[in-house]
């Protein structure tokens, strides 16, 4: 956007993006809200860069260890006599290795029959079990924003779950908008049976309930992951923009800038793409801002209710749903930082799309 | 008039005829072999045989799109994979609870966001009206889930003042002891878009000169936000209800779910779960009939609402 900013010794008026930026650099709300913004999407590229956050699985903390700041009036569990007594007063923590050991010591006596190098596997498995105790004993009781079930930190949980929701609603409303542009573009444009054609195509998607084909679609897709949610989304979401974009196009193609690139000769993809997209740019930015916040609540949604990402990916969504069953043990902390994250990233968005259709808004030139 | 319905609904059929296209494309070509689907799920080979045979699977797909077409025109979908039982029978088991909630929460909810839209208009520019529209911005962010999670957790399991979830027998019982959370969630979830959205509609009315003539006339403000302004932003806010009125059927599925209502909605996610394919190929079916027959509805009631609009 800066680069298109015309300095001001040249006598050229101002264009669109140069006028709507300087209104919304007026904007107080506005820019507040982008720096918000901004700050979110920079988390998102140092998270998916492995800058932060990219051990948050790693269980750092005890199990529900509490936010520094929150003093239980509950009073805490027994404390751990010894460091390496400590898991054993917790079941949940206790079963796996246990099982595991137990395991190691049936395969032993199964192997040492048959096997000539049972002696080094021993020596082998007794280190790996000395380095895999090692970590559990230095585990934190407090956490900035505590922990989870399993003493991940919910801090990092958050950061990494922004990554994944923010990337998800971005390119999901990158994909809606693009599927929308071209297919509005060329039923505005050509009219006539392509218009009827991309109608009948708009009329299907729009009786069917979004989430009722989104659910549909996931019903069928059994490959869980990113890819496939961004394509649910994408494909699903494009009518919105359609509707405008047809619109834009009807009008635009009787203008007279667009009869005179046709009479010398410009061809349809050319007027179509060179000469009016670029009126109708703020259309589809607009678009893309208002689908981000949408496709951001949808993804929450189909996360929490498991059609989302898979299950070894953190999202707000999966967080929201691990912290429904935290709460009836009182563990709130998972669902506020989740929430409120998600409150602020969303009011944020949606008051930077608000000041963001105003400033490009023609008619306040 | 009569003329306009008859068309209206013949030109419903291109429409539904795409949207059993589309189903059929996402859960017959998609969706592929209901055998692999039900492999886990039914062990007895006969069966599946059965189900097979029943949608054509070995057919070509033409084959099978007649099979589809000839349930949908006969309203027999079959019976859910999962539990046998006859699919007319599910959706008409599961649709009264839906619409105890749905409809005490659509009228709650139209009523009380056009009061508001009207009462913050009236007073626009103020520090009220800027207080409330940051008040619905920020309530509007938070997840439904959130508030979901918290109402049932707070006033529910903590207060007691509602039961945490579950659904009766008797029509008062279900309609004042289980539903009255699930409607005052979907109250607070609900009304801060609404209010947001009438409120500029009647900010588009309310500098109209007919509203000026109105006050020149010497009427209270009362009659003429009541009676002029709200009669002509009703068509808009009419557009926006019958709109959302399908989506509300299953969009009120969160609620259902954490609540175990047995309505549409929990039906919808349990039959996703499970990959029951016959329930939500026919809901979506039902649901679309729906909303193309909203839409008409919605267009019909521009007419009574303002005697202008020409239906053509």
């Amino acid at each position: 956007m800066s680069a298109i900013t015309i300095p001001h010794e040249h006598e050229v008026s101002p264009g669109l993006w140069a006028l709507a930026w300087r209104r919304l650099k007026a904007d107080r709300i506005a820019m507040i809200s982008l720096a918000i913004v901004a700050f979110f999407v920079a988390m998102m590229l140092a998270s998916s860069l492995g800058l932060v956050a990219g051990d948050w699985s790693k269980e750092v903390g005890t199990n529900y260890a509490t936010p520094t700041w929150f003093k239980d009036d509950v009073a805490p569990p027994p404390p751990p006599g010894t460091p390496e007594g400590k898991p054993q007063d917790d079941p949940t923590v206790q079963a796996e290795p246990h099982a595991e050991g137990k395991g190691a010591e049936d395969r032993k006596d199964e192997s040492s029959v048959v096997d000539p190098l049972a002696d080094v596997l021993k020596e082998v498995r007794t280190e790996t079990a000395n380095a895999v105790q090692a970590p559990v004993v230095a585990r934190l009781e407090t956490l900035p924003f505590g922990a989870d079930k399993w003493g991940r930190d919910v801090l990092k949980k958050v950061i990494k779950g922004s990554e994944t929701s923010i990337f998800v609603g971005l390119a999901s409303a990158v994909v809606a908008v693009f599927l929308g542009t071209i297919l509005g573009a060329l039923a505005g444009f050509y009219g006539k049976w392509i218009d009827d054609v991309m109608n009948w195509f708009y009329n299907i998607f729009t009786s069917i309930p979004y989430l009722l084909l989104i659910l549909a679609i996931a019903a069928v897709l059994n490959k869980k992951g990113m890819f496939t949610i961004i394509l649910i989304l994408g494909l699903t979401g494009w009518t919105g923009t359609f509707r405008l974009i047809r619109g834009e196009y009807l009008k635009h193609k009787e203008r007279e800038y667009v009869r005179a690139a046709d009479a010398i000769g410009a061809s349809n993809t050319r007027r179509m793409f060179v000469h009016i997209f670029p009126n109708v740019s703020h259309v589809v930015l607009v678009q893309i801002s208002i689908l981000v916040v949408a496709f951001i609540k949808t993804e929450v949604i189909l996360s929490f209710l498991g059609f989302g990402v898979p299950v070894d990916v953190v999202s707000w969504g999966s967080m929201l749903n691990e912290a429904q069953s935290e709460m009836i043990l009182g563990k709130w902390w998972q669902l506020a930082a989740a929430g409120t994250t998600m409150a602020i990233l969303v009011t944020a968005f949606s008051l930077f799309t608000d000041a963001l259709r105003d400033a490009l808004d023609p008619k306040l030139k | 008039m009569t003329a306009y319905i008859i068309r209206r609904l013949w030109q419903m059929i291109p429409t539904l005829l795409g949207v059993m296209l589309l189903v059929f494309v996402i859960f017959n070509m998609v969706g592929g072999d209901p055998a692999y689907v039900l492999a886990g799920k039914i062990s007895n080979q006969e069966q599946i045989d059965n189900i097979r045979k029943q949608l054509g699977v070995d057919q070509p797909y033409h084959v099978q799109l007649g099979i589809f077409a000839k349930q949908v025109v006969t309203g027999d979908f079959g019976a859910s994979w999962s539990t046998n039982e006859k699919i007319s029978n599910i959706l008409g088991t599961r649709l009264g609870p839906s619409l105890m909630v749905l409809v005490p929460l659509l009228f709650l909810e139209t009523l009380l966001a056009i009061a508001f839209a009207l009462a913050v208009a009236y007073v626009r520019g103020s520090l009220t009206d800027r207080a409330v529209m940051i008040v619905c911005t920020a309530g509007m962010s938070i997840s439904i889930l959130v508030y979901i999670i918290v109402f049932q957790y707070w006033l529910a399991y903590k207060l007691g003042w509602f039961p945490v979830q579950g659904w009766g027998n008797g029509f008062w019982e279900n309609l004042f002891v289980y539903s009255s959370l699930p409607i005052l969630i979907g109250l607070v979830v609900s009304i801060a878009p609404n209010l947001r959205l009438y409120r500029t509609f009647v900010l588009d009315e309310i500098n109209q000169d007919y509203v000026r003539t109105a006050r020149a006339k010497g009427l209270s403000d009362n009659t003429i936000l009541w009676t002029h302004v709200l009669r002509n932003a009703s068509i808009p806010i009419i557009t926006h209800v019958m709109a959302g009125l399908p989506g509300l059927l299953v969009g009120a599925f969160l609620i259902e779910r954490f609540f175990s209502i047995p309505g549409i909605g929990r039906e919808v996610i349990l039959a996703v779960e499970r990959s029951d394919f016959p329930v939500v190929k026919a809901i979506t079916i039902y649901v679309a009939v729906a909303t193309m027959v909203a839409n008409l509805l919605a267009d019909l009631m521009y007419k009574a609402v303002d005697p202008r609009v020409q239906l053509k």
